[in-house]
């Protein structure tokens, strides 16, 4: 199971994303940013909603990955404490459906470019590879 | 208003194993307000049970919508837009409106996506806590505004039980007396000297000890 390339959906809120969307998708991969993933970019974390993240799930990711500000440096002040909140409801809601919680994380991030953006990503596609698909990708 | 909660997950996709197309149908009401049944959740719901039923391997159609209302006729007609489109209703109403299709429509199969847990207001965001029980015979007037039917454990009239201590109630150490939230209100009100007035045996028919009730307003009905 581990050589499929896992569906990666990041969720970053624009200052998080700044960076990683400025570099090409070329370039983000020459970083390591897994091939199977997907930057999905909200103008601010408090603007996700927990029913786009499952969503995501509903439409084939394998894992998602929610970057926001630090907790106590948001732009927006709550919107990444708000993100927290949702991601939780959707680790929540994936327990609930008997679903590896494991495929959804949370992650605070310093505005601009880091190396922990790609490492976020990577973690994931370990952590899914391990797992193997979605459960849910199925027959349609 | 009233304060609900979903069901678990399982327990809904229990209820609706065998329907293939379902209208989950939210309210704009107490149920948006307390967050529990709005159009947020039924979004949220649909979601769920997208996922929950691909996994199992049966995938489901479905309709999301909500009704200003369920709890009154006019709104429920519009359920009619849908005929023949679904299997089952999933209601995230609370039981009112659940009951309200169930009388209206009888060849309508309608489930509740919610547990109608109290009516209560919301303490601070994302809390709600329970403030009346619709006895129908309200005594705020001679508790300082505190309810003791909803808000003491056991319903007491007459003052706290032996089991009251430093202000807390003896079921849970979470749990504020209630009667002890009403002397120190009366007392703050200099009203105190009421509290020695005995409450005598209450009639807990208008409580709905006495079967279903009904409220007439004669200048309403046409
Ligand atoms: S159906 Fe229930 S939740 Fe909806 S408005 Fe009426 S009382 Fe409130
Ligand atoms: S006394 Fe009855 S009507 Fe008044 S608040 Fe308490 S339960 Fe509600």
């Amino acid at each position: 199971m581990s050589d499929f390339t896992p569906n990666i959906q990041v969720f970053c809120c624009h200052y998080t994303s700044q960076q990683a969307l400025a570099v090409s998708p070329e370039g983000l991969q020459a970083d390591g940013f897994p091939a199977g993933a997907n930057i999905n970019r909200v103008v601010c974390g408090g603007k996700l909603k927990v029913s786009s993240l499952l969503k995501a799930f509903e439409d084939g990711a394998d894992g998602v990955c929610v970057v926001a500000c630090p907790e106590d440096k948001c732009h927006n002040l709550m919107g990444s404490q708000r993100a927290a909140k949702r991601a939780g409801a959707v680790k929540k809601a994936l327990a609930e459906l008997d679903l590896e919680p494991e495929r959804i994380s949370m992650h605070h991030l310093e505005r601009g470019f880091h190396q922990e953006f790609v490492t976020v990503a990577q973690e994931m596609e370990q952590r899914v590879k391990a797992m193997g698909p979605s459960p849910i990708k199925g027959e349609e | 208003m009233i304060v609900a909660e979903r069901k678990p997950v399982g327990e809904i996709l229990k209820m609706i194993s065998d329907a293939k197309r379902v209208l989950i149908l939210g309210c704009r009401g107490c149920v948006s307000v307390c967050s529990a049944g709005g159009e947020r959740e039924v979004e949220i719901l649909a979601s769920m049970l997208k996922v929950g039923r691909k996994k199992e391997g049966k995938p489901i159609e479905i309709i999301e919508a909500s009704l200003v209302r369920q709890c009154d006729k006019e709104y429920i007609d519009s359920i009619d837009q849908w005929d023949g489109q679904f299997d089952a209703i999933l209601s995230m109403a609370c039981g009112v409106g659940v009951n309200f299709i169930a009388n209206l429509r009888p060849m309508v199969n309608v489930l509740p996506a919610v547990n109608t847990s109290f009516f209560g207001g919301s303490s601070e965001q994302g809390v709600w806590t329970e403030q009346c029980a619709g006895c129908g015979d309200c005594v705020l007037h001679l508790t300082g505004g505190l309810c003791p039917v909803a808000r003491c454990a056991k319903s007491l009239m007459n003052g706290p039980c032996g089991g009251s201590q430093d202000g807390v109630c003896e079921i849970h150490k979470d749990v504020p007396c209630i009667w002890q939230s009403v002397y120190e209100k009366m007392n703050g009100l200099g009203r105190q000297q009421e509290m020695l007035e005995l409450a005598p045996i209450r009639d807990w028919r208008s409580a709905g000890h006495g079967g279903p009730r009904t409220a007439v307003r004669d200048d309403l009905t046409v």
